[in-house]
């Protein structure tokens, strides 16, 4: 296991994963021309390049990230490795002090002014994390299946979230549940992440809709409905996935989809009523069956699946309580804002309509480069950070967008790919936290801009103008790539 | 290891949710792009335009229900830079009663992206705002002549009377920086720049509502985009109801006239603010239209700084009003009791220091002692306090518990009203006095914070509130000005009640000696046959000639009012302070002044007070 001392450029160089630099390039070259096209004015006697310009600054966060790849690709691989726990360690007192030397941007405590401009440590905080969940992860001596080894990770990632909930930048704080992919890779029980992603569906769901309603009766909340429709129908999924006694799962499905089927026809055509009492019912039937099981049989599976159950019910019903009961109007507004339910300050789901309007009038080929009009004018809000993706959209049209998405998934499955030829456990696990933090912004950042994903307040990669988020990217990306580039290294 | 060959097929399900993820934002895309009416209509590159509609802000009222501030509509030109040709710049300049070189100036001005950031070619931008009725109207008929020229209504603000400019405020035209900082505004638009304007500038600006028409490539308006399916009409801001009674606004603001300083008076029990008086005032209605700016500049170059809310900004020696402040800390802490007695005879004296003070009996207890304004017994209450050795192991944890205390009693921080700019005040700490004095200081350094002198200073807002906290015995409730937002609760924040360190009986021991004070004491004049007022005069020493200061409530056992009033270099507590609380109490108790009230006030009002013009 001694390394060659002759480890120098060229070797590098020819085993850089050059696929994967070249769809960053690519995807850099179509983000500055979106953030040209959404921050250009028809008239403007333009020069993009003009520092004074978003576009010419972010020519010059591109040039200074380039500089910051080459950097990284000189810096031998082990050095990741020596200094993850110090690094993270910086970063984390970093993002301790942050709240205390920021400057208040749109109620955000999050940027640090460094003379003329600012820096967002939260973006910088990703890399540190993955480095030092690897490190962690990646030692011999790791085993996921104890818990305390896996407490230990899972607060390795909580930490940096909670710092910067601090910091008012619930956004920034969201993209490290992306780590919880990774995990799952590692092994962590599917039914984890399966009940994680449950409940926030739940959350998200219930509160979003609760003020719809079910065939425009004013008692009946769609999002209720649904919630407790979503805890039927996964309980009974994960008996089915759990439990070889396929008579038992079919008995309960049927028999509940019978009477929830029943329930609403009556409503809807015979006699209105709230139907969601039944649909309770029906639940806390199937958790009743679920224990009798449970206990007859003793098996823990059972006894899981009805905790699953009851604990879904109990989020459900708390969070709606203490919702609209115990916060206060302005902290429920809040929430509320924070979930994309009330768009402040413009009102109830202004943004994505913009949005929506902006990509929507693109149609196949889009209107061109910089002849955008909705993405222009300030109709759309943040237009060239957090919403960049309409400007895709409207300018370059259907077949733009599905190429920028296709270019992000072709880098998505690399990086699977590239994670998986790992040697090296920690070297694969830093792969799939990188993947994970990509996949998690392209999924919340463009499903927002569609009106799929709550707002949440996130860049879309490569795209979004800023410095902080691209260099942040760009080191995430290129330690990896410079860890690929030596994983033969060490191999005999 | 291991996890690698154990959990390598979950690569595959990885990957599987990123291809789901991107096939349906494809899938959504395509219906977006592709399937939508949208892609049909707009195919030849229709654009929208959209026009702001504009929210009327809300109105406010006293809380007797008068109408303080409203709207008033006025007329913006905008023009659109894109759609400008042939202009007869001659005959425009003409029609708006402007000069050749305003012109000029002015488009320059508005492509200027450094001072008008959201500028575009393609929107409406504001060429010249706020004309009159009577302008408008000319303008109008001539309107067609000017392609590219639009009329843009708004409305300006509007007040009632003359009075209450620091706590109402007023609104101006949008900076640049808060337009970086909140989406919500756009070059042109208006914001509330002071007092309730700014501070409550969410609730009362409503939200913009939009209209959205579909314009064709010549740039014809052809109706609304989908009819209307996407406007939003605009929500009118939500009116306010002020804590103030006009009245009493109006009665402090004359008596003040001539003179610096500040009258400010709560209700105990609400914390709500009744009338906040800051002299030198000015007209709020001078701060509206396209004077502002000028006018503005005018208050702003005032060497008695108008401008300035001496009632939440000044910060003052609190004088002997901050003793009643110190008997209650002396009883809680068990350095005094109701009983004990100190000797003063001509003032305090230990070695070469001496506190002056003014003949009465000695040695006297607690409750003649504010009855009487003796400095001695509050100076050696401090000595005892700060000596005790037995109590606190240094000067320094006595001084701790001595500022806990303070800031117990709403000093030493800004008391958090909603108002903007809100001083703290100062309260001094131990280490403040460790890093002036080092560390070998006693109480015999420090002795004036007794009689708040020295390093104690007080916004009149904390002397007030420190009235009504005696009023209420030992709490306080935040005060505030806004008593209702329409629609909506006031923040909890102030109705919450504050303790202070200090138990109920003590506080009716001082309730007593500002009783003394006011029947036989230094606030003799303000004693009547209505009510029972209790008070404590203040005379505040500083670099020219004392400060006349009083604090105050009444009625005794069922306040209703609580008082502070600073007038600077008025001399004894007596002389302004004590008649002026004496007369707003009257004016808020019976509703009105009784006759010889009347003539008292009319005289205070006519006597000025010469300050030169290098102070302040």
């Amino acid at each position: 296991m001694v390394a060659p001392n002759d480890n120098n450029k060229r070797g590098i160089l020819a085993s850089l994963d050059w696929f994967t630099i070249i769809i960053y390039i690519a995807l850099l070259g179509m983000g500055w021309m979106s953030v040209c096209g959404a921050t250009y004015d028809f008239g403007q006697a333009g020069n993009f390049f003009d520092l004074g310009t978003r576009s010419g600054m972010q020519i010059m966060w591109i040039g200074t990230s380039f500089i910051l790849a080459a950097l990284v690709l000189s810096i031998d691989e082990r050095f990741y490795d020596s200094f993850a726990y110090v690094l993270y360690a910086a970063f984390m007192l970093l993002l301790l002090a942050t709240p205390f030397l920021a400057h208040d941007i749109k109620g955000s405590m999050s940027w640090i002014k460094i003379g003329k401009f600012s820096i967002q440590p939260a973006e910088f905080a990703k890399f540190a994390t993955a480095l030092c969940v690897a490190k962690y992860m990646g030692s011999n001596d790791f085993n996921i299946s104890k818990w305390w080894h896996f407490a230990l990770a899972c607060f390795l990632v909580v930490l940096p979230m909670g710092l910067i909930i601090l910091q008012k930048e619930t956004g920034s704080a969201l993209v490290y549940t992306a780590f919880f992919l990774m995990l799952y890779r590692e092994g962590m029980p599917g039914s984890v992440l399966f009940a994680g992603v449950s409940a926030i569906i739940y959350f998200v769901v219930g509160v979003r809709l609760a003020d719809a309603h079910l065939w425009h009766i004013h008692y009946i909340s769609l999002g209720q409905f649904l919630v407790l429709l979503m805890i039927f129908l996964f309980t009974v999924g994960l008996m089915y996935v759990y439990t070889k006694q396929r008579e038992h799962v079919w008995r309960v499905f049927i028999y509940g989809f019978a009477l929830t089927l029943t329930a609403l026809l009556f409503s809807k055509f015979v006699i209105p009523f709230d139907v969601t009492w039944v649909l309770l019912i029906v639940c806390i039937g199937l958790i009743v069956y679920l224990i009798v099981l449970a206990v007859q049989q003793r098996s823990m599976r059972y006894a899981l699946i009805s905790l699953f159950a009851i604990g879904s019910l109990t989020l459900h019903y708390s969070a709606d309580f203490a919702l609209n009961n115990i916060l206060q109007p302005h902290q429920q507004t809040r929430i509320r804002v924070l979930l994309g339910i009330e768009e402040d300050p413009k009102g109830v789901g202004y943004n994505v309509i913009q949005a929506k309007i902006a990509i929507g009038s693109g149609g196949l080929r889009g209107k061109g480069f910089l002849n955008g009009t909705q993405t222009k004018l300030k109709y759309v809000p943040e237009q060239e950070t957090d919403f960049i993706f309409c400007t895709v959209g409207e300018e370059e049209g259907f077949l733009g967008s599905a190429i920028v998405l296709l270019l992000f998934l072709a880098l998505i499955l690399r990086l699977i790919h590239l994670a998986e030829r790992q040697s090296y456990a920690s070297a694969r696990i830093y792969g799939y936290c990188v993947m994970s933090v990509f996949l998690f912004h392209l999924f919340i950042n463009v499903g927002m801009v569609l009106g799929l994903t709550p707002v949440i307040g996130i860049p879309l990669p490569f795209f979004s103008y800023g410095g902080s988020s691209l260099w942040g990217f760009t080191l995430l990306l290129f330690i990896f790539l410079r860890m690929d580039a030596g994983r033969n290294r060490f191999v005999h | 290891m291991g996890n690698d060959v154990q959990y390598g097929n979950r690569k595959y399900i990885l990957g599987a949710i990123a291809i789901g993820i991107v096939v349906v934002y494809l899938l959504r895309l395509f219906t977006l792009q592709l399937m939508s009416e949208d892609f049909k209509r707009n195919a030849d590159s229709n654009a929208f335009l959209k026009r702001i509609q504009y929210p009327a802000r809300g109105a406010m009222r006293d809380r007797t229900g008068k109408l303080l501030v409203y709207n008033q509509p006025a007329y913006d030109v905008m023009v659109v830079m894109s759609e400008l040709n042939d202009l007869d710049t001659l005959d425009l300049c003409e029609s708006l009663g402007i000069t050749q070189e305003i012109f000029d100036r002015r488009m320059e001005e508005i492509k200027d992206r450094n001072r008008n950031p959201g500028y575009s070619s393609y929107t409406q931008q504001i060429f010249m705002n706020q004309l009159s009725a009577e302008e408008f109207s000319t303008f109008q008929e001539k309107l067609f002549r000017f392609p590219g020229f639009y009329i843009q209504k708004r409305s300006i603000r509007q007040y009632t009377y003359p009075n209450a400019a620091h706590i109402l405020g007023d609104v101006g035209e949008v900076g640049p920086a808060d337009i970086e900082s909140d989406d919500y505004y756009q070059s042109g638009d208006y914001i509330g720049k002071l007092g309730v304007e700014r501070s409550y500038e969410r609730q009362l600006r409503g939200e913009k509502g939009v209209e959205i028409l579909l314009r064709d490539a010549k740039g014809r308006i052809k109706g609304n985009y989908q009819n209307g399916k996407f406007d939003r009409a605009p929500i009118p801001g939500k009116n306010l109801t002020l804590s103030i009674d006009l009245e009493l606004q109006q009665l402090g603001e004359r008596l003040m006239r001539g003179k610096l300083g500040s009258i400010v008076a709560i209700e105990p029990s609400t914390g709500e603010v009744l009338c906040m008086v800051s002299s030198p005032t000015y007209d709020p209605r001078i701060m509206v239209g396209r004077q502002r700016g000028r006018n503005n500049r005018m208050l702003t170059a005032d060497p008695m700084k108008p401008l300035l809310n001496r009632a939440i900004m000044g910060q003052y020696p609190p004088g002997s009003t901050f003793k009643t402040s110190q008997a209650l800390t002396f009883l809680e802490e068990g350095i005094i009791t109701p009983q004990t007695t100190y000797p003063c005879s001509g003032g305090f004296r230990f070695g070469r220091l001496k506190v002056g003070c003014h003949g009465h009996a000695s040695p006297i207890p607690l409750i003649p002692t504010i009855a009487t304004s003796c400095n001695g017994y509050f100076c050696w209450g401090l000595y005892y306090m700060f000596g005790n050795r037995k109590k606190y192991a240094s000067v320094q944890e006595a001084m701790t518990t001595w500022k806990d205390y303070m800031v117990s009693m709403g000093f030493g921080y800004p008391l958090g009203i909603d108002l903007p700019g809100e001083k703290r005040g100062l309260i001094p700490n131990a280490d403040f006095y460790d890093k002036h004095l080092g560390k070998s200081w006693s109480a015999l350094s420090i002795i004036s914070i007794a009689i708040g002198q020295g390093e104690v200073n007080l916004t009149p807002l904390q002397i007030a509130n420190l009235g009504a906290t005696i009023a209420n015995r030992g709490y306080y409730i935040i005060p505030h000005v806004v008593k209702e937002v329409q629609g909506e609760s006031i923040d909890t924040i102030y109705r919450e009640k504050h303790y202070t360190k200090v138990s109920r009986h003590n506080y009716e021991t001082v309730v007593a000696g500002m009783r003394q004070a006011v029947v036989g004491g230094t606030c003799r004049s303000a004693n009547n046959g209505w009510y029972e007022v209790c008070g404590k005069t203040g005379t505040a020493q500083n670099r020219g000639h004392d400060h006349s200061v009083f604090m105050g409530f009444a009625p005794k056992d069922d306040p209703k009012i609580a008082v502070a009033v600073y007038v600077e270099n008025g001399g004894w507590g007596a002389t302004y302070g004590v008649p002026f609380g004496a007369l707003i109490m009257e004016k808020f108790i019976n509703g009105k002044l009784s006759p010889s009230s009347e003539a008292k006030a009319e005289a205070f009002a006519n006597r000025t007070i010469n300050y030169g013009s290098t102070e302040r």
